[in-house]
C-alpha cells in the first residue's frame, strides 16, 4: 500500500500544510475528504458499524445531501445512475455485513459496465476482525472480483491518502467501482489531519498511456484503403467525454457507424451516420454487415457475445482496427489488425486528421436498403400496431414524439430494455442509462432516482417491466420521502418476458415459470403517495403518458402490453451475426 | 542451444491443444490482498495454479511472483494482461522454460537406519545432487534443488525405503533476457513515463523480452 511516491506526497504534504492541521476523528476527515473531491450527494443507508461517520454525517446536511435508500443494492444502483448521468463519481455509504453484501449486486454491475463509483463500508472494531464480530463480513475478499480496487482502512490516519487514491482510480483510465472499508476504531479515531491532496499519480497504476503514432498511422492507412469501413462504438466513447472527437471522426470520413446499447446516445439518433444498434436484438443491416465490412474500427466497445453472436463466424473477412484504453481488452475476443491503445479522446482526433474525406455512399445504400426491410417487417407493426393489443414500441414512439429525444431514460432489463434501446430517441449524450453487461433485473427504478439527482434538468424515464419492479420496488419509499422527480412506466406483459421468447422460440413453449404476477401498482404507488396512472386501451395511451411526463414530480404509469409480444429482430444464441431473423 | 535441439524440446513441452508450461512473472506492491486478487484471475477462468512463490524482488519494498500455470500462449497473454491491469501490479512478464533458469527446492525426510542399511548415503548424494540438512539418529532430511524431474526423481529412488515426508517448494525463476527492474522502476515512479515503458506493448514485436 505505502508506496515511495505516495509517502513522498503525503511528507510534502505535511510539511506545507503544518500550519493547518485539522483536528478530528477518521469520520469528519472522510466527509471532509469528500467535500474536496466535490462529491454533493451520497445514496446510502447506516448501521451499526458506520454509525460514526453518520454522526459526523449530522454537522455536514449543508454540504453534503445525502439519499437514505431503501436498501443498499438500491442505494448503490442509484450511485450508478448518478455517475452515468452525470458523468461524475457516484458515492454509496453501507455498514458492514448485510449492508455491505447487498453492494455486491450493484459492484459486479458497475464493474462490467466501468462505472466510477466509491463505496464507503463500516467495518466492525480492527481489533474484532477474524472473530465473526456482530456483522462481521469479509467484504474485501467478497469484492475482489467486482472491484476496480478495495481498501480495509483500520488506522485513521489512513483515510485521506486511501480516499484520494479511490476517487483517482474510480474514474481515471477506464472507470469502474472502487470499495473502502473502514473499521469502526479508524472512524471515531481522533487525529491531527494534514491538508487533503488529490491523488494524480500511483506508481503501478497507468490509466492512460502516451498514445504511439505508428499505430494511429497504422489504422489510418487501413482505414483509407477500406471500401466497406464500418464503425462500432461503446460507451468509450461517453466514458472518455469524447462524444465532439468522435463525432468530427465519422463527419470526416463519413464512415457508417452503430453502437453497443452501452454507446447509444453518444452520437444523436438522428445523425446520418447512425445506423443502429448492433447484437442480439441489433438492427438488420448493423449485424448482416459486420460480416460484409472489409475493415471495423472498434472504439470504446469490447466485443460483448451479445454483441458478437458466434465469434468464429463474426467479421472473419475484416480487419478490425480496435481503439480502447484498456489494453486487456484488445485480442481479447476478436483480434485485432491494429490495436490503438489510448484514450479515443486523445487518439480519435489524431486519426482525423488522417484519414481521408469520403462518402461511402454505396455502401451506406446497403445499410439503407436492409433498414428499409427491417422498417417493413419490424419496425412499422411493432411501432404503428394495428392489432388490439399495445405494443411496447408505440409507448416508445409516443414518448419520442412527446419528449423529442431529450428525456434520460433508464431502463431496466429484458424485452422492454431492448425495445426502449432500439427506438428510443436520443439527442444527447450519457441520456441512455442501462444494466448492460451484467443485465440486472431491478436496476431501473434505484438508477433512475440517482439519474435524476445526476440531471436535474432532465425529464428522467424509468422504463421498466412487471418483473424488474418487482424486485426493487421498495425504493419507491425513497422517492416517496426525498421527492426525485422521476417518471416511472412499467410496461407489464404479465410475464417474465424475455425469458418467456426465449422459452416459446428454442423450449418448444414450455412456459416454466415466467407467468408472473403482479400486485395493483397503481395503489403500491399511491400508498407511497406517488401519483400513478394505468392504461390498457391504446385509446388513452398517449394522453396517460403526456400526464405521466407533465406531472410535477414523480409518476408512475402502467401500461398493459401484448402478452406474448416477441423483440426481433433477433440473432438466436450460438448463431452468427449474419443469421439474424428477422421474424 | 542449436536450432535442432530447440525444435525437439519445443515439441517435448507443447502438447497437443498447444498448451505448455509458462512461467508469469509478477512485480508488484507488497499489499495485503493482492496475492488473492491475482489468484482469482485464474480461478475465475477454471485455470489451475501449478506452482506460486510470492518473494521479495530486486528491489526492495516491490513483490514479485511466479506464477507456473499449463496453458496456451494465447490464453497466458490474456491472463497477463488482466493481471497487470490490477492497479497494484506493476509489471507481467510471461515466459517459456527456455527463456527462464528456475529452481525447486525440495526436502525429504527418511529414516536414518532405513538408508543406512539399505543404501549408501554416499551414493544418494551423489547421483541427485542432495545434500544431507540433518542427520539425526532418528531419520535424516537430505535437500535437492533443480527442476521437476530431478526432485521426483529421488522421490521414486527413496520410495522403497521409507520415506516419511516429502515436500517441494514452488518454482522460483530468473528470466534469462531480463535486465532486472530498476530501470523500469524509475519510469513507474516519473509522472510521465517515457516511451519504453507505455509502449503499445501487444503490437511490439522486436523485443528481446516478452511483455504483452
Amino acid at each position: 500500500m505505502e508506496t515511495a511516491q505516495d509517502t513522498i506526497q503525503q511528507n510534502e504534504a505535511k510539511a506545507e500544510t503544518s500550519k493547518t492541521l485539522f483536528k478530528g476523528t477518521g469520520s469528519q476527515v472522510l466527509l471532509n475528504g469528500l467535500i474536496e473531491e466535490g462529491v454533493t450527494t451520497i445514496f446510502g443507508y447506516p448501521g451499526g458499524a458506520i454509525m460514526p461517520i453518520y454522526d459526523a454525517l449530522y454537522d455536514y446536511a449543508d454540504k453534503l445531501e445525502h439519499i437514505l435508500v431503501r436498501h443498499e443494492q438500491g442505494g448503490i444502483h442509484a450511485a450508478q445512475g448518478f455517475a452515468r448521468a452525470s458523468g461524475e463519481v457516484g458515492v454509496v455509504f453501507a455498514t458492514s455485513g448485510p449492508g455491505a453484501t447487498n453492494l455486491v449486486t450493484g459492484l459486479a454491475d458497475a464493474q462490467i459496465d466501468s462505472t466510477p463509483l466509491v463505496c464507503i463500508t463500516g467495518q466492525v472494531f480492527a481489533h474484532l476482525l477474524g472473530t465473526d464480530a456482530f456483522q462481521e463480513t469479509d467484504v474485501i475478499n467478497i469484492t475482489t472480483p467486482v472491484t476496480k480496487w478495495n481498501y480495509q482502512v483500520t488506522d485513521a490516519k489512513e483515510i485521506q491518502e486511501v480516499l484520494a487514491k479511490a476517487f483517482y482510480i474510480a474514474k481515471s483510465g477506464r472507470p469502474g467501482p472502487v470499495l473502502i472499508d473502514i473499521t469502526k476504531n479508524a472512524q471515531l479515531q481522533l487525529e491531527e489531519f494534514p491538508e487533503y491532496v488529490k491523488c494524480n499519480h500511483i506508481r503501478s497504476y497507468r490509466p492512460k498511456p502516451k498514445v504511439r503514432v505508428e499505430y494511429i498511422e497504422q489504422a489510418a492507412e487501413l482505414i483509407n484503403s477500406a471500401k466497406k469501413p464500418f464503425i462500432l462504438f461503446g460507451q468509450g466513447v461517453i466514458l472518455g467525454k469524447a462524444e465532439e472527437e468522435f463525432k468530427a471522426f465519422i463527419n470526416k470520413s463519413g464512415i457508417p457507424a452503430a453502437w453497443t446499447i452501452m454507446g447509444e446516445g453518444a452520437i444523436p439518433t438522428s445523425h446520418p451516420l447512425n445506423v443502429g444498434m448492433l447484437g442480439m436484438h441489433g438492427n438488420y443491416g448493423p449485424n448482416v454487415l459486420t460480416n460484409e465490412a472489409d475493415v471495423i474500427i472498434a472504439i470504446g466497445m469490447r466485443f460483448d457475445d451479445r454483441v458478437t453472436g458466434r465469434l468464429d463466424k463474426y467479421a472473419k473477412q475484416a480487419k478490425v482496427v480496435h481503439l480502447d484504453i484498456d489494453p486487456a481488452e484488445i485480442d481479447k475476443n476478436v483480434k485485432a489488425e491494429v490495436g490503438v491503445w489510448g484514450d479515443c479522446k486523445e487518439t480519435l482526433p489524431l486519426l482525423t486528421n488522417l484519414v481521408n474525406e469520403n462518402k461511402h455512399e454505396d455502401w451506406l445504400a446497403k445499410f439503407r436498403q436492409y433498414n428499409q426491410e427491417e422498417i417493413d417487417q419490424v419496425i412499422t407493426p411493432e411501432l404503428y400496431p394495428t392489432g388490439d393489443e399495445m405494443t411496447m414500441g408505440e409507448v416508445l414512439r409516443n414518448i419520442n414524439e412527446i419528449c423529442g429525444g431529450d428525456a434520460v431514460i433508464v431502463t431496466d432489463v429484458g424485452q422492454h430494455q431492448m425495445v426502449a434501446c432500439r427506438y428510443a430517441k436520443f439527442n444527447n449524450t450519457r441520456s441512455n442509462i442501462t444494466s448492460g453487461g451484467l443485465g440486472t433485473m431491478g436496476f431501473g427504478l434505484p438508477a433512475a432516482i440517482g439519474a435524476k439527482y445526476g440531471a436535474p434538468d432532465k425529464t428522467v424515464i424509468a422504463i421498466i417491466g412487471d418483473g424488474g419492479f418487482q424486485m426493487t420496488p421498495q425504493e419507491l419509499g425513497t422517492i416517496m420521502q426525498f421527492g426525485a422527480a422521476v417518471k416511472i412506466l412499467i410496461l407489464n406483459n404479465r410475464f417474465l418476458g424475455m425469458v418467456r421468447q426465449w422459452q416459446q422460440l428454442f423450449h418448444d413453449k414450455r412456459y416454466s415459470f415466467v407467468n408472473i404476477t403482479s400486485p395493483d401498482f397503481v395503489a403500491l404507488a399511491k400508498s407511497y403517495y406517488i401519483e400513478a396512472g394505468k392504461v390498457d386501451e391504446r385509446a388513452n395511451l398517449r394522453q396517460a403518458l403526456e400526464t405521466m411526463i407533465n406531472h410535477e414530480g414523480s409518476y408512475l404509469l402502467e401500461v398493459m402490453v401484448g402478452r406474448e409480444n416477441n423483440v426481433f429482430p433477433m440473432v438466436p444464441q450460438g448463431m452468427s451475426v449474419s443469421e439474424i431473423r428477422l421474424k | 542451444m542449436s536450432t535442432e535441439d530447440k525444435i525437439k524440446y519445443t515439441e517435448d513441452t507443447v502438447d497437443l491443444e498447444g498448451k505448455q508450461e509458462y512461467t508469469i512473472t509478477v512485480y508488484a506492491e507488497n499489499r495485503i490482498g493482492l496475492l488473492n486478487r491475482i489468484a482469482i484471475i485464474f480461478s475465475k477462468r477454471k485455470i489451475n495454479i501449478e506452482s506460486l512463490n510470492s518473494s521479495a524482488s530486486e528491489i526492495e519494498g516491490i513483490h514479485r511472483f511466479n506464477i507456473v500455470i499449463h496453458e496456451g500462449y494465447e490464453v497466458v497473454r490474456k491472463l497477463a494482461r488482466q493481471i497487470e491491469k490490477q492497479i497494484e501490479v506493476l509489471k507481467v512478464y510471461f515466459n517459456t522454460n527456455e527463456e527462464i533458469i528456475w529452481q525447486e527446492l525440495a526436502l525429504y525426510k527418511v529414516s536414518t537406519d532405513e538408508i543406512a542399511e539399505k543404501v549408501t548415503v554416499e551414493r544418494l548424494l551423489r547421483q541427485y545432487g542432495a545434500s544431507a540438512v540433518v542427520i539425526r539418529k532418528d531419520y535424516t532430511v537430505f535437500a535437492v534443488t533443480g527442476h521437476r524431474e530431478e526432485t521426483d526423481a529421488l522421490v521414486k529412488a527413496l520410495e522403497p525405503y521409507e520415506l516419511i515426508e516429502f515436500v517441494r517448494s514452488a518454482r522460483v525463476a530468473i528470466i534469462k533476457d531480463s535486465a532486472g527492474f530498476h530501470e523500469k522502476l524509475k519510469e513507474f515512479e516519473a509522472f510521465e513515463p517515457g516511451e519504453e515503458l507505455v509502449e503499445n506493448e501487444f503490437l511490439e514485436k522486436g523485443q528481446k523480452i516478452f511483455t504483452m
